[in-house]
C-alpha cells in the first residue's frame, strides 16, 4: 500500500502560466495536480484569479491528503488504524469528517458506512473526504475572485458559475464500459457531479452491510449541491443498487442517473432536469425518468 | 412499496427501449486494434501527448499524465484542427488510449485508438461501441467541458477523456 503513496509524493506548484487569450472574457487556464491518488483538474474561466490561487488550493488538497491518507503511513487515520492515537486525540476537521460519515451511515442505513466497508476493519472516510478537500481547495479561488470553474478530481466534478456567459457547465457522464463513451451530459451551475463505479478500480466497493460487492449496478451518478455528499450519496446509492435512486431522490436537491450491468441507464426526475439534450440524429438517452410522479 | 413497484415497473419499460438503443444501428465498429494483454507497438503510430495536424492556438506546458507531477497550461479558444492523443496504457484488461480532435474550440471526434478485446471488458466495448460513438456525436454537439466517472487512479487518468480535455485546454 505505500507503493502508492510513493508515486503520489507531495509536489508543490512549480510555477502557474497566467498567459491569457485575448479579450477580457475568453480567459482561461487549465492546471492538473496529481495529489490523493489521482488527478484533478482546475478550468478557470474568466475572471482569473492570481496564480498564488491555484497554489494555495493545491496545498489545502495536499495538506487534506497528508492528514487523511491512509497510504500515508504518518497521517492521522494510519495512526489511528495502527492504535496509536484515540479518535478523541484526532485534530477537529479529522473528528468533524468522522462525524459526517457516520451521519451518512445512519442516514443511508449502513449502505454509505466509513467504519465497517473495508475487510481489515480499518476506518476508512476517503468516500467522502476527497469531495470534502475539494469544497476546502475551491474557498481559495472563491476568496481569490473565482466565480467560473470547475474542479474535476478522479471523476467527481465541482462546478461554480458558468463556462461562459449565459452557458451552464457541460458535464459528461462517462460510459462504464468504455474511456471515450459519454451516456449522459447534464447542464450544471453551482453544484456537484459524482459517480461510483466497478469498472476503474476494480471491484473495490463492498456492501457495508452485507461484505458483499455490488453487482446490480455497474455505475451510479449523483447530481446535487455538495460534491462532499454526492460522492458519499454515490458510493451508498451503489451499493443500493436501483433502490438507491430513490434514496437519493429523497434528500432535496440531489438526484441520480444509473447504469444496470445489464447496460440499461435510468434516471431521476431531478437528472432529467439537468439533461442535455441537444444531439445531432437520435437522442442519447430517449424514455423519461422513472421517479417522476412517484414522489 | 408502491414506489418501489413503479419504480421497477417504468425501470423495465425503459429497459425495453434502451436495449434497442443499444443494439440499434451504429457506425461500423472498425476502432478496436487493441489486443488483451499485448504490450506496446499498435498505438498507430500515436505518439502521447498533443499531436497538431494544423493550426492551434499556443498551448503552454501541456500535461504530462505521469504521478506526481503538476503542469498548467493556458490556453484561448484555439482556431483549426488539432487532435490530442491520451498516453497508451496496458491495464489489466489490455492497452487504451483515447484520442480526441479539436476544431475552432469543439470536440469533433472522440475515438479510441486501442481498446482492449477478449474477455469480459472487450466485449463491452465491441457491443457499446456502436453507441459510443453515436454518443461521442452527441457529446461534440453539447461540447463537453468535463467528465464524471468512477474514480481513477493518477495512472488511469492518462487514458481518460478528461486528461485529452485537458490537454486541449478546452
Amino acid at each position: 500500500m505505500t507503493a502508492r503513496a510513493a508515486t503520489a509524493p507531495a509536489v508543490a506548484v512549480a510555477a502557474v502560466a497566467t498567459m491569457t487569450a485575448p479579450g477580457p472574457d475568453r480567459g482561461r487556464l487549465v492546471h492538473v495536480e496529481h495529489v490523493m491518488g489521482t488527478a484533478l483538474s482546475i478550468h478557470v474561466r474568466a475572471p482569473l484569479p492570481d496564480a498564488g490561487a491555484i497554489e494555495a488550493a493545491c496545498a489545502v488538497l495536499h495538506d487534506i491528503d497528508r492528514r487523511f491518507s491512509l497510504y500515508r503511513p504518518e497521517s492521522e487515520l494510519s495512526r489511528l488504524a495502527r492504535g496509536e492515537i484515540e479518535e478523541a486525540g484526532l485534530s477537529p476537521d479529522v473528528r468533524w469528517v468522522l462525524a459526517a460519515c457516520d451521519d451518512l451511515a445512519r442516514t443511508s442505513g449502513g449502505a454509505f458506512d466509513a467504519r465497517h466497508h473495508r475487510a481489515d476493519g480499518v476506518v476508512d472516510p476517503s468516500g467522502f473526504v476527497k469531495g470534502w478537500a475539494v469544497e476546502e481547495a475551491a474557498r481559495c479561488l472563491d476568496d481569490a475572485g473565482a466565480r467560473n470553474y470547475v474542479i474535476a478530481a478522479g471523476g467527481d466534478i465541482l462546478a461554480r458559475g458558468e463556462s461562459a456567459p449565459g452557458r451552464a457547465w457541460r458535464v459528461g457522464v462517462r460510459h462504464p464500459g468504455d474511456p471515450t463513451g459519454v451516456i449522459a451530459v447534464l447542464a450544471v451551475r453551482d453544484g456537484a457531479v459524482a459517480t461510483s463505479g466497478c469498472y476503474e478500480r476494480g471491484a473495490h466497493i463492498r456492501d457495508p452491510r452485507t461484505a458483499a460487492v455490488p453487482h446490480e449496478l455497474v455505475g451510479l451518478t449523483v447530481v446535487g449541491p455538495s460534491i462532499a455528499w454526492a460522492d458519499a450519496y454515490a458510493t451508498g446509492a451503489f451499493a443500493m443498487g436501483l433502490e438507491g435512486l430513490a434514496w437519493v431522490h429523497g434528500h432535496t436537491g440531489y438526484g441520480a442517473l444509473a447504469v444496470t450491468s445489464d447496460e440499461r441507464v435510468t434516471w431521476t426526475p431531478l437528472v432529467e432536469e439537468r439533461l442535455v439534450r441537444e444531439t445531432r440524429g437520435e437522442p442519447p438517452l430517449s424514455g423519461s425518468s422513472h421517479l417522476a410522479g412517484v414522489s | 412499496m408502491v414506489r418501489r413497484a413503479a419504480l421497477s415497473i417504468s425501470a423495465l419499460a425503459l429497459a425495453a427501449i434502451l436495449l434497442l438503443n443499444f443494439q440499434g444501428p451504429g457506425q461500423a465498429s472498425t476502432l478496436v486494434i487493441g489486443t488483451a494483454g499485448s504490450g506496446s507497438g499498435i498505438a498507430s503510430g500515436t505518439s502521447s501527448g498533443a499531436v497538431s495536424d494544423a493550426t492551434l492556438a499556443p498551448t503552454s506546458g501541456t500535461t504530462s499524465g505521469s504521478s506526481g507531477s503538476t503542469a498548467t497550461a493556458t490556453a484561448g479558444p484555439a482556431t483549426g484542427t488539432a487532435t490530442y492523443a491520451g498516453d497508451l496504457v496496458s491495464t489489466r484488461f489490455g492497452d487504451v488510449q483515447v484520442q480526441i480532435t479539436v476544431t475552432d474550440g469543439a470536440i469533433t471526434d472522440v475515438r479510441a485508438l486501442a481498446l482492449p478485446v477478449g474477455g469480459h471488458s472487450g466485449q463491452i466495448s465491441n457491443i457499446v461501441e456502436p453507441l459510443l460513438r453515436s454518443e461521442a456525436l452527441a457529446a461534440q454537439s453539447a461540447s463537453i467541458d468535463v467528465i464524471s466517472g468512477a474514480t481513477y487512479t493518477s495512472r488511469g487518468y492518462a487514458t481518460s477523456l478528461q486528461s485529452a480535455l485537458d490537454a486541449a485546454g478546452l
